[in-house]
């Protein structure tokens, strides 16, 4: 029977291509920030403090995107901001990734007292304010990378097991699941083969929306000063020293702001791109 | 007097009904089926009908321990499999299959037709599967270029044969078939009922058969065992239910098909 | 007098795709028209239509449909939903989706009388208990009061008639009512359907797969294929023989325990491939 319902075309991957060719250009900057900084982000020069960027009046061309307060490169120190922002968007999405949707699958799969203890944890850690729950922890595990990616972690894991455990439950009540029990799957077996096939484009969407959160967190912490040494650039960091003069320097709080919203924004639209790209069910 | 394949007895399930259950303490349980007993001989196609909350398919979903019976026994071969443990099901799961009512849940939609019907053929030991997921796509008249499909590439009908070849290609003793025409349109229907009736045929099946449509049964089956309520209200040959139907219920349930036919008067 | 009149309606999706094909119909006041055909003829997309709630993708592109003698492409979006909420009611397929579960079922039936024909909410609520009285509802007070999931399937179908039925429409657009119900429950409903045509003379367009029900329920059917129009006849002539080889293949696919030789026939595929051609030609001209 010809049924033409199903032969709606979909957008081209439009939003993959924008969102991609960001975070691949923000990688070389990370990985290549020492080679392609025109200045030292921490060299400091009074005589040049608060430079426009390039297209205003008294602009200096070599600092193309202005300076700060003290003199320093905005450019430079937001190219090495991406290093921080990426090492902390990678490492801590997927390690919350990999805990809270191991958790989720147990509980969504094999319900009973599993899903009873699990679930009863994210409802009482979901009551904690997240923002004030981190703090405490880096004030008890002292500041630095691994301080906050742990922070992150246990914080945001529930993000990934409240979801997951529905996608998982759903996915079980289906008849593939039966039909594999029929054909002596083990249940963990199940799990595996036939449940997380079926949950993984979803786990794929929420990590990168994690990780455009992670960046998120590592900025608000920045921000509070409680990320790593103050004198590091972070792009939180630059964002709190720019707020403090931003009616005598907008370029000072626009500029790592601008590319903190880009680089979130493209992390949950890489997510649903590929989403859309990989799942054959979908395309 | 023919050999069975199944003999039950007694056979009980119940639910927890969690709309009534109490603030505190345990939900009351819902008695789905009240002690059903009947035979299965070998070879036979028996149909199983009634209407929705009659427990046909929970009956159906027992038999091949998908759900562990409150009481009663469950002999396949002699061997009680009422409350085997999974693991002790395991080997026997291969010898009684099923194809699901609806093959758009039961295909895994991330998997590809090859590999829906290779997936219990590995998983039971057997070799030269490629060769078997070929011969099994014969037998029920897809062409073999359908197993790098996936499911969502099929139609309803194409489904339903993949449903159906991922059963027979275990070569079963018994499979247990849940509604699997009442979701398709009537020209795909007939076909999958002729590729199942050749199957049991040629391949000496028991097979039961559950289904809310008389009509369809009639077609397929030798034996038919009317559900009501949990209960059995009549259990009898095809011919025989058709020319003379003893329970209230299944005369009822004629009364009630609308035959193509305007001069069928509704009393 | 045709009160429902479809003239070469063309419903295309949004990349030009046909999902309606020139397709012409009428429905007289008082009469019974089946429409027939499997998923994905179109069937359910010409009741859509006539309410104006076509899906996203999918555009009018052509034809015109005539309400009363109006042509409803001629109004404007608020005249036409005048129009369609005092003379047109629609009988859904699913009675466990069609009523709103957080609500209780009085108001849902109530609702249209208030709020579309300005009727006062007693007068309302008296009408309604007239009507559940007329779908043969035991203690329709109690029923009123009741939520959705407290009622059965065949219960809620009841409803949803009664509450088509609330504001005297000429035209009800009916789409498998039943298909979610047991036969036995079905026979019920359909004997109810056709006694409440009757007695308030309405039209009803009744959209459905099963020839079965067609001939407990029509006086006249249009068979679709691919959304064309392959046939429209009466049933009594239907019955006794189609004219076109794929309706009477499809007569000789549905199920009838009656004839176990002569139905449940596999339609062959010559008969597909004949009928995919005629609609391949009728494209060429269409779109041509």
């Amino acid at each position: 029977m010809r049924d033409a319902r199903g032969q709606i075309r979909r957008l081209p991957g439009l939003r993959l291509w924008l969102s991609g060719t960001w975070l691949l250009l923000l990688v070389l900057a990370a990985v290549f920030a020492p080679m392609i900084s025109p200045h030292d982000p921490l060299e400091q020069d009074l005589f040049a403090a608060r430079l426009p960027p390039f297209w205003e009046q008294g602009a200096d061309p070599s600092y193309l995107l202005g300076t700060d307060s003290l003199g320093r490169d905005l450019l430079s120190r937001m190219l090495y901001g991406a290093r921080l922002a990426l090492t902390v968007a990678l490492i801590a999405g997927t390690l919350t990734c990999l805990v809270g949707a191991t958790l989720g699958l147990i509980a969504g799969f094999y319900r009973g007292w599993a899903d009873l203890v699990i679930s009863r944890l994210v409802d009482i850690w979901m009551a904690f304010p997240p923002v004030l729950f981190a703090i405490l922890l880096i004030a008890v595990l002292g500041t630095g990378l691994t301080s906050i990616i742990i922070a992150i972690v246990v914080i945001d894991w529930t993000r990934f097991s409240r979801v997951v455990r529905a996608e998982a439950m759903s996915q079980g009540a289906m008849d593939y699941v039966a039909s594999a029990q029929v054909a002596g799957r083990t249940r963990l077996g199940t799990a595996i083969t036939e449940i997380l096939p079926n949950v993984l484009p979803t786990i794929v969407a929420l990590l990168t929306l994690e990780m455009g959160i992670a960046v998120i967190v590592e900025a608000i912490l920045s921000f509070v000063n409680l990320s790593i040494s103050t004198d590091e650039p972070t792009w939180g960091g630059m964002i709190a020293e720019g707020r403090t003069s931003i009616y005598q320097a907008w370029w000072v709080l626009v500029f790592p702001l601008f590319a903190l919203f880009l680089t979130v924004l493209s992390f949950s639209q890489l997510g649903e791109g590929l989403k859309e790209h990989f799942d054959p069910v979908l395309r | 007097m023919s050999e069975m394949i199944y003999q039950l007895q007694d056979l009980k399930v119940s639910f927890a009904d969690l709309s009534r259950k109490p603030l505190l303490g345990a939900a009351p349980r819902t008695e789905v089926l009240k002690g059903l007993s009947f035979d299965i001989p070998k070879g036979e196609v028996l149909g199983i009908v009634g209407g929705s909350g009659s427990g046909k398919s929970t009956l159906g979903r027992a038999l091949i321990r998908l759900i562990e019976p409150d009481a009663g026994s469950i002999r396949f071969e002699g061997t009680d499999i009422a409350h085997m443990s999974e693991n002790e099901l395991r080997p026997l799961r291969r010898r009684f299959q099923m194809i699901f009512q609806d093959p758009m849940s039961s295909l895994n939609p991330r998997r590809r037709v090859g590999g829906i019907i290779a997936g219990p053929l590995s998983l039971q030991g057997f070799d030269n599967i490629a060769a078997r997921v070929d011969e099994a796509l014969d037998m029920v008249g897809l062409p073999r270029q359908f197993a790098a499909r996936y499911p969502h590439e099929l139609s309803g009908g194409q489904r339903q044969r993949v449903g159906i070849a991922r059963a027979i290609a275990l070569k079963p003793d018994f499979i247990l078939a849940d509604e699997i025409v009442s979701g398709l349109d009537v020209s795909s229907q007939a076909q999958i009922l002729n590729v199942l009736e050749t199957l049991v045929r040629e391949l000496g099946l028991t097979l039961a058969f559950i289904s809310h449509d008389l009509s369809v049964i009639r077609r397929l089956c030798t034996r038919i065992l009317v559900l009501y309520q949990g209960e059995i209200v009549e259990n009898a040959l095809t011919p025989e239910l058709f020319s003379n139907p003893k329970a209230a219920y299944t005369r009822t349930l004629l009364d009630a098909i609308p035959l193509p036919d305007p001069d069928q008067v509704w009393s | 007098m045709n009160y429902l009149s479809i003239r070469d309606l063309t419903v295309r999706l949004s990349n030009g795709l046909p999902l309606l094909r020139k397709v012409s119909l009428d429905v007289e006041a008082g009469e019974v028209r089946a429409l027939v055909g499997e998923s994905g003829a179109g069937k359910s997309m010409i009741g859509k239509a006539v309410l104006g709630i076509l899906p996203r993708a999918a555009r009018l592109t052509g034809g015109a449909i005539l309400l009363d003698g109006e042509n409803l492409e001629t109004l404007s979006p608020k005249e036409r939903r005048q129009r369609i909420g005092a003379k047109v009611a629609l009988i859904p397929q699913d009675p466990l989706t069609a009523l709103n579960p957080s609500r209780r079922v009085g108001p849902q039936i109530t609702d249209r009388l208030v709020d579309i024909l300005d009727w006062k909410r007693d007068e309302a609520e008296a009408r309604a208990l007239e009507l559940l009285n007329e779908v043969h509802i035991q203690s329709p007070d109690r029923v009123m009061k009741s939520y959705p999931h407290e009622l059965s399937g065949g219960m809620r179908q009841r409803i949803l008639i009664a509450s088509a039925f609330a504001a005297e429409p000429k035209l009800i657009i009916a789409d498998e009512p039943t298909t979610a119900l047991d036969v036995t429950v079905q026979k019920q409903i359909l004997k109810l359907i056709r006694e409440m045509q009757e007695r308030h003379q309405t039209a009803l367009l009744f959209v459905t797969h099963d020839l079965g029900v067609v001939s407990k329920i029509s006086q006249s059917l249009t068979v679709l294929y691919a959304g064309k129009v392959i046939e429209e006849t009466s049933v009594r002539s239907f019955f006794a023989g189609p004219k076109h080889p794929y309706s009477r293949a499809l007569l000789a696919a549905t199920p009838k325990y009656t004839d176990p030789d002569g139905s449940l026939m596999p339609v062959p595929d010559s008969v597909i491939s004949a009928v995919e051609r005629e609609v391949a030609a009728f494209d060429e001209q269409l779109n041509g």
